[in-house]
């Protein structure tokens, strides 16, 4: 199956969203075919809109792969471009006449393709890896005190998982709390682009710390070495996958991975959907879902309560969106793509109770059971790391002012532990006060502000909902 | 977790439940004319409600504790309704003798002032039909007023369009 004809995924009326930034058409060929995208549309959310889905094949048992993340962290979306391999094809723009091809297992290596041509040597202050919410608090914090800022991110646009949220944020007015994360992402890029000193890389991958605090960055066809007196770490997190049989199949994504393309796209990632897991991911993208169009039938829980927020669930259940608590998914079905799922009632150890199976059909299986924190680069650099399942897995040591054990190195936002946008952000700025501290000396008014943001972070952390990063936190926190 | 509350369990919370919590207002206070009833009952570290009253009838003294709710200086604007990032506020009147107006936010296309839509309890049940009376926006969220039977005042808490 190719093109599928006739189909178009695309929303068009949504109650938040407008896709006033759909641009104009754009041709490109998928397998030697012509598919139409339009301008500010990644590869793979143009794909998917025209109900192309299979991306490529996996290497061992040739089995298709389609969307999960969405957000360039896993691998499921590898296509080669124009000749270049390893594409990851949902965080690279359409563009005009392109050739994109499956990967059917390994690529062949590139012979056409020319590597990088170009290099540039570059010095800052400070080098900041990731462009979401802590990315882009800390760059801006950091601006105002007079420092030279590089700002890298992956992704051809910057604002992360901000782009993804239409819901509104919770906090205080002060934090931008009211506004919906694409509206704070929109205002946070703006202001970036209106500071002199701060130069945005966009579509290149820090790929690693060398002796000397250099850094290695990469775009398609340039290389940087950057010299920076203070890197800033702020690479977000992935989505949690889930074992079961059939969960690989077509149809089945991250809960994010179906944000991405229905809130930044305006893309329905399905029709009638079951939702596993009930934290305020889930509960949250089955409200979004509805908003879309499309019919949640249930959420699946494994715990006996629900793991979000008390509004949140409130918000689904006036809608007669079902939470089954003490329940999880079982398996996955479908020939070429998900057409139903099991689920079944859990025991106190969350063994699977016989008899209670339900069949539900369903085009879209969601998996919303937690992130981890994307610490790739942190490791490399050789930060020392401690597992904390509250936390989210392996996350790095580090000082209150988030310095990790590498001198200069800072981590903020869901690299440093799973936690949410709000903290993101406050914790961007207290790594960019941090870092401008090392690197100007203890500045009075940096201090001072420093010092404010950690208290009010401590009490927002001192919610009750918040109990167990609290105490994870505890476990890491170095002198 | 042997003390996890129903409605953690559930994702719906009981009027009797609310008034636990001191959220629920008393009837003779509604009788005189709008007021808010905040269904927000957990310790969550959020302030925009307070921040959202021009009145100031919602207080928190810490970020996550309970919103507390001061009925008489709440004037039923629904200033709070198009605010609360959780969708949480409701305003109640039953300041009428043959009806009551109940205003719920609403994030999906609005019906019109006119319209009847079907009326949804907490746990998404269909409580009948009810006339729009009024519609504000604020950033894309609204608060819909519908007119509704009194009895049912306490009950309603989302409205849905009809199929045309
Ligand atoms: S604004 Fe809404 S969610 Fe936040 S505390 Fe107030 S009632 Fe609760
Ligand atoms: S209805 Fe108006 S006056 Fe009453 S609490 Fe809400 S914002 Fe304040």
């Amino acid at each position: 199956m190719i093109a599928v004809p006739g189909v178009d995924r695309r929303i068009y009326q949504h109650p938040i969203l407008d896709f006033k930034w759909r641009g104009r058409k754009i041709k490109f060929y998928f397998e030697g075919k012509e598919v139409i995208g339009y301008e500010g549309e990644s590869i793979a959310a143009a794909l998917y809109a025209n109900g192309i889905e299979i991306w490529s094949l996996s290497k061992k048992y040739n089995r298709p792969r389609g969307p999960f993340c969405m957000i360039g962290k896993c691998s499921s979306c590898f296509c080669t471009v124009d000749g270049r391999p390893n594409v990851r094809i949902c965080i690279e723009p359409v563009k005009e006449g392109i050739h994109v091809q499956r990967q059917k297992g390994l690529p062949d290596i590139p012979t056409t393709w020319k590597t990088a041509e170009e290099e540039e040597i570059l010095e800052t202050d400070i080098l900041i890896i990731g462009g979401g919410p802590a990315g882009l608090s800390a760059a801006l914090k950091a601006s105002e005190y007079d420092v030279n800022i590089i700002l890298v991110d992956e992704h051809f646009k910057l604002g992360g998982q901000l782009k993804k949220q239409t819901h509104k944020f919770f906090g205080s007015k002060e934090l931008f709390g009211g506004l919906r994360g694409f509206q704070i992402a929109e205002k946070l890029t703006e202001e970036i682009k209106k500071r002199k000193n701060i130069r945005v890389l966009t579509q290149t991958t820090a790929y690693g710390l060398f002796r000397g605090n250099w850094v290695g960055l990469a775009s398609y066809n340039k290389l940087y070495r950057v010299k920076a007196k203070c890197i800033i770490v702020a690479t977000g997190a992935h989505e949690n996958y889930l074992a079961f049989p059939g969960n690989d199949l077509i149809g089945v994504m991250g809960a994010g991975g179906a944000q991405t393309l229905m809130n930044e796209y305006g893309i329905l990632p399905g029709k009638n959907v079951v939702v596993v897991g009930s934290g305020n991911v889930g509960l949250i993208v089955s409200y979004q879902l509805l908003q879309a169009g499309a019919n949640v039938k249930c959420i699946v829980e494994i715990l006996p309560h629900i793991g979000g927020w008390f509004v949140h669930a409130a918000k689904v259940r006036r809608y007669g969106i079902p939470i089954y608590v003490k329940h999880t998914v079982k398996e996955a079905i479908g020939k070429e793509r998900v057409e139903k799922v099991i689920i079944t009632q859990v025991d106190e150890k969350f063994q699977p109770i016989p008899g209670t199976e339900k069949e539900i059909e369903c085009d879209l299986l969601l998996l919303a059971v937690g992130l981890t924190p994307d610490i790739r680069f942190l490791a490399q650099a050789g930060c020392k790391m401690k597992w904390n399942s509250a936390l989210g897995g392996f996350v790095a040591l580090r000082t209150r002012y988030l310095e990790t054990t590498v001198p200069g190195v800072f981590v903020a936002g869901d690299a440093s532990k799973i936690e949410e946008a709000t903290t993101a952000m406050i914790e961007g700025q207290i790594a960019a006060l941090s870092a401008v501290i090392k690197i100007k000396g203890p500045i009075e008014k940096a201090v001072k502000e420093r010092e404010e943001l950690l208290k009010f972070l401590e009490e927002y952390r001192k919610s009750p909902v918040l109990r167990r990063t609290r105490e994870g936190l505890k476990e890491v926190v170095i002198e | 977790m042997t003390d996890v509350p129903g409605w953690k369990k559930t994702g719906i919370i009981t009027v009797e439940e609310l008034k636990k919590f001191g959220l629920i207002p008393p009837e003779e206070r509604l009788k005189k004319g709008p007021c808010v009833i905040v269904e927000c009952p957990e310790e969550i570290p959020c302030n925009i409600c307070v921040s959202a009253c021009p009145v100031g009838a919602i207080s928190k003294e810490k970020i996550y504790n309970i919103p507390k709710v001061d009925w008489e200086k709440c004037t039923g604007c629904g200033n709070c309704v198009l605010i609360c990032p959780g969708l949480a506020c409701f305003v109640v009147d039953l300041s009428h003798d043959d009806y009551a107006l109940v205003t719920v936010p609403h994030e999906f296309l609005p019906p019109k002032v006119g319209e009847k839509v079907i009326l949804l309890g907490r746990d998404g049940r269909k409580l009948g039909e009810g006339e729009v009376v009024r519609v504000i926006e604020r950033n894309k969220t609204y608060a819909i007023t519908v007119k509704v039977k009194p009895e049912l005042a306490m009950e309603v808490r989302a409205v849905w369009k009809k199929m045309k």
